[in-house]
């Protein structure tokens, strides 16, 4: 019934307005063009300041309203993103001073110079030194920016710290999961036809031999502890991310320090940071006893792609190392050593057609 | 050839005689021939302007929905189901349907409404009119792509009503996604006939593409030298070879993902195992970012295809209703060509994130940001062009004025995301969103509205209401940049784009009331421009007839032509040129046609 109430309403003003359209329109020809026109000026010309004067302070309530809403308050967990949050205030003041300045100039200019028929107006096709002026001069400004950005942009890419907290992450329809080096802080290689969710696997680390892909298994995985969903990192330590996808692309986003980086199934990709602020120490900093940082998919990868969600739980770390400490290798709890027959063979090159690891690259960072 | 050759070898159909221009409309032309298989290039334009505005209202609807989902995430809306029937059990749209809608949506908007729609209309509708030709150099070709069109849009339109829904990997269609029917059911069928229509459009594109570059270059009238043509002209030139250079290299990236996708190939896939199945898939060696690169190298090109129709059309609207000259013809001309030719060169600064190598990085941030330097003089030209005008608000003008604002605002924030280090934060974030929906969604539907309010007299014989015009303008500009501006801080919270559901998010769930604002504001938008579809269809039939030729007193040659010109044009001899098109205001005159020969004693510049 309210529906039917709407329709008919706005049903309503529609031809309310558009007789009073037909209505001006039969004013205007009886009035005459020119007197007419000089009317629909005015208003237009008026409404033309009305909206450069309320917009500019609807952008001021918008900035007041939502401000807050954002990232920048809180500023950046991470030491990277300090210089992001820098760069951005600066590329901010450049470019809102030529948007308030343009909108100013062109609503103004559509007010003051509407039609007048006393005003003679300015034959003004071309002016050299003007044009010179505005080529020049927003050419320096952005060489301004670019530099500003390269040099983040080539600190952001270098290579991550020796002492790096080394995760590997890797991205599936629609969650995340982590491994760590373990204590040989080597990953282990691995296949993604062995991936095996139900038998534990769902990396594919190569921890036994296989015929049918001529794999080797790798000791190297013996002691790779694998998590899902929650992934640990030590404030104050960078770490580095290596970045996997299982299935399609999938964007590792990290709003909080500011980074990003995609998913790519074949081609691993990388990103390193330093957090700033234990988890702890944000709930207090955001007076919000819920936050959590959160990994968001900022690349579309399916009917679940917004609920595809990690979690990064930043401590100290003795708090890693004690939750380090209680994990258990993913190996051993895929293959649990009551069964010693399932301990690989000692790596010895005893047949050599096994080919090392069909993917060895894949747990190297590329650059 | 010559116009009158040309004309004559294409246009059997009509079969009339040049000699008898002054017979034109009598000879027999068929109800088929004239209204559907017309090779008229007017009645084309009107085609391709009615179907791009059919897409528009569909498009539009379609982000309606999708809006009610992100504004009222927990409402339900009965006849939703009613419409949609399984797509949105229980009244709520599922996640499936949701992005099947902004899917559709992207892609209807940025090929159907705004390339075809725009530039098919204008270039069809002004260059023959605008450079003094008879028609188009191949009425033939000209027809043929619109046809493709169609069938492009019965294609598209047919994917929405299958089993498995539309394509719903995002207008970019990266795969793997958009290669694996098991990855998400819109990669199936959908899929298939989201690329069919796609490669229908490319051919469609590439067919009006040669042929405007073949009539610019080719049949302007006497007089009518390049240095001559109105920017309008300029500007859908630089748009058609932009086309025909970059569509052909999106179609090869169509073709690899074909055959990825029916025949067994490894272009774009590797290292996949897929859990709805539970199996690996034995593709190796492939590389998923290659499709990028294909598809963003159209894809940048792209926007400008979509802009620069605007950009010539605003530039025309404004000099004529501000009776004063363009500023710095030559200058408008340069920039664009130089936007033309860096559209080529920025496309990875989509691929920032992508692992992509940080060196070739740098050199994509440095080329993009000189793409800001055209842009820039483009929009001092144009206020300079207002400065000590006289100014006349017709609804062109009034649209090419919001154009200008809206290029402003967001080619701004162009120049935060083409500095990687700000884009790694801001990539795929509501920013971005804002970014492209201003500078492009908004400002080319506003250049393409002032196109429409100014042709339209020449259109149809008749004036489009003012009143009507003139709300529908306010709202539209308001309403913009209600919905966009806010955007900008979801984006700064870093709030991703393309999601359904914002509830289970710790860091996103703030902006509620603000996403329920900008869904009710889009549904208010969305109702004002049935103002517009109105007023258009009831104008052709009802609207005040036009009297006199030349209307806006307007300088360029399509107002030289009688009020309904027939097919052919110009009765008689088509007008010789003899200045430009930019003679508003010189020596105290209010303007000088194009076809006015140039005074012993008149002012050079
Ligand atoms: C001032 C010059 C401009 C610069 C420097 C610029 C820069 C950028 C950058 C870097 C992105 C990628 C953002 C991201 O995905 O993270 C982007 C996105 C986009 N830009 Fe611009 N832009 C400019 C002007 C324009 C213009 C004039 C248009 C259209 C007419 C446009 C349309 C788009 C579109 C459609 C996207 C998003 C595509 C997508 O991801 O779906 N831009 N722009
Ligand atoms: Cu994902
Ligand atoms: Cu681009």
């Amino acid at each position: 019934m309210s529906m039917f109430f709407t329709i008919a309403v706005i049903i309503l003003v529609f031809l309310v307005i558009f007789q009073i359209a037909k209505a001006s329109e039969y004013v205007s020809v009886l009035k005459g063009e020119e007197k007419s026109r000089a009317q629909s000026n005015k208003i237009n010309g008026f409404l033309m300041v009305a909206f450069l004067v309320l917009g500019l302070i609807g952008v001021y309530l918008c900035n007041k309203a939502l401000y807050h809403k954002t990232l920048l308050p809180q500023g950046s967990a991470s030491v990277q993103g300090e210089k992001v949050d820098s760069m951005l205030w600066v590329t901010l003041i450049l470019t809102g001073v030529v948007f308030v300045a343009t909108q100013i100039v062109l609503f103004v200019f559509a007010y003051k110079y509407q039609e007048n028929p006393k005003r003679k107006v300015f034959f003004f096709p071309h002016n050299n030194t003007l044009e010179l002026i505005w080529t020049v001069v927003p050419a320096i400004a952005l060489t301004v920016l670019v530099v500003i950005g390269l040099r983040n942009w080539f600190m952001f890419t270098s290579e991550a710290p020796a002492n790096a907290l080394r995760v590997e992450v890797t991205g599936k329809q629609f969650g995340w999961v982590f491994r760590y080096a373990g204590k040989d802080n080597e990953f282990g290689k691995k296949y993604f036809r062995i991936i095996d969710d139900a038998g534990n696997n769902p990396l594919g680390q190569i921890w036994a031999d296989n015929e049918q892909f001529r794999l080797k298994a790798d000791p190297a995985n013996n002691d790779d502890i694998v998590v899902q969903q929650t992934m640990y990192v030590v404030k104050d330590k960078p770490v580095q991310l290596i970045i996997n996808s299982r299935d399609v692309i999938h964007d590792v986003g990290l709003p909080a320090f500011r980074m990003k980086m995609d998913a790519v199934p074949g081609t691993p990709t990388t990103l390193w940071f330093t957090p700033k602020y234990t988890t702890k120490e944000m709930k207090e900093r955001t007076g919000n006893p819920d936050y959590i940082y959160e990994i968001s998919c900022d690349q579309m990868c399916g009917n679940g792609h917004y609920s595809m969600k990690g979690i990064i739980e930043v401590v100290t770390q003795e708090e890693y190392d004690a939750w380090l400490a209680k994990q258990t290798p993913n190996y051993l709890v895929a293959n649990p050593p009551a069964e010693p027959a399932a301990t690989p063979a000692v790596p010895a090159a005893k047949d050599s057609t096994l080919k090392p690891a069909a993917d060895s690259a894949h747990t190297v960072a590329i650059k | 050839m010559s116009n009158e050759a040309v004309l004559h070898a294409n246009v059997g159909v009509s079969g009339h005689d040049a000699h008898h221009d002054e017979h034109h409309g009598h000879h027999h032309e068929t109800f088929i021939s004239k209204y559907v298989f017309s090779m008229d290039h007017k009645m084309i334009a009107k085609q391709f302007l009615i179907t791009g505005m059919v897409w528009a209202v569909l498009g539009g609807l379609m982000s309606v929905l999708f809006r009610l989902q992100l504004g009222y995430p927990d409402s339900t809306f009965p006849w939703l189901e009613d419409i949609l029937g399984k797509w949105a059990k229980g009244g709520r749209i599922s996640a499936e349907a949701y992005y099947a809608l902004v899917t559709t949506h992207g892609t209807v908007l940025v090929f159907f409404v705004l390339t075809a729609g725009l530039s098919g209309t204008f270039s069809n509708f002004l260059i023959p009119l605008q450079i003094g030709a008879r028609d188009m150099a191949s009425p033939l070709m000209n027809m043929l792509s619109y046809w493709f069109f169609f069938i492009a849009s019965i294609v598209m339109l047919s994917s929405v009503f299958i089993e498995t829904g539309p394509f719903s990997g995002g207008w970019t269609a990266y795969p793997p996604l958009s290669a694996l029917g098991d990855a998400s059911p819109g990669s199936k069928t959908g899929m298939d006939l989201w690329l069919t229509a796609m490669a229908l459009f490319v051919v469609s594109q590439l067919l009006a593409g040669l042929n405007y570059i073949a009539t610019i270059l080719n049949m302007r009238t006497k007089g009518m030298s390049m240095t001559r043509l109105p920017l309008t002209i300029w500007a859908l030139f630089f748009t058609a070879v932009l086309g025909v250079l970059s569509f052909p290299v999106l179609f090869s990236g169509f073709i690899l993902l074909i055959f990825d996708r029916n025949f067994g190939t490894s272009f774009y896939l590797s290292d996949i195992f897929l859990s709805t199945t539970n199996t690996a898939l034995p593709n190796e060696g492939g590389s998923a970012i290659l499709y990028q690169h294909l598809f963003w190298f159209l894809g940048h090109p792209e926007v400008y295809i979509i802009l620069l129709p605007a950009m010539g059309m605003a530039s025309e609207v404004l000099s004529t209703n501000a009776r004063k000259p363009i500023f710095g013809y030559m200058a408008m001309v340069g920039s664009m060509f130089a936007i033309a030719v860096l559209a080529f060169l920025v496309w990875a600064h989509h691929m920032f994130v992508t692992g992509l190598n940080p060196f070739l990085g740098s050199i994509f941030v440095l080329l993009t940001l000189l793409i800001a330097v055209p842009s820039a003089i483009k929009v001092f030209n144009w206020l300079t062009t207002l400065w000590r005008g006289n100014i006349r608000f017709t609804p062109a003008m009034m649209f090419a004025i919001g154009f200008v604002s809206l290029f402003i605002s967001g080619g701004l924030t162009g120049i935060w995301l083409g500095n990687s280090a700000l884009d790694i934060h801001l990539h795929d974030t509501y920013f971005v969103i804002a970014h492209f929906h201003i500078v492009m969604g908004v400002a080319s539907m506003f250049g393409m509205f002032a196109g429409v309010y100014h042709w339209y007299p020449k259109m149809y014989g008749t004036y489009m209401n003012n009143t009507l015009a003139y709300i529908h303008f306010w709202i539209t500009l308001i309403g913009a940049y209600l919905i966009f501006w806010p955007m900008h801080y979801e984006g700064l919270a870093g709030m991703p784009r393309r999601y359904y559901d914002y509830g289970v998010w710790e860091s996103f769930k703030q902006f509620v009331e603000l996403n329920r604002f900008i869904s009710t504001v889009v549904i208010i938008v969305f109702a004002a421009q049935f103002f517009f579809l109105f007023n258009f269809f009831y104008s052709i039939f009802k609207g005040r007839k036009v009297t006199t030729t030349n209307p806006w007193g307007s300088n360029t040659l399509e107002w030289t032509t009688p009020i309904k010109p027939g097919h052919g044009n110009w009765t008689g001899e088509i007008p010789e040129v003899h200045r430009w098109a930019y003679d508003y205001g010189k020596d105290g005159q209010d303007f000088i046609p194009q076809t006015v020969p140039v005074g012993d004693n008149e002012t050079q510049h």
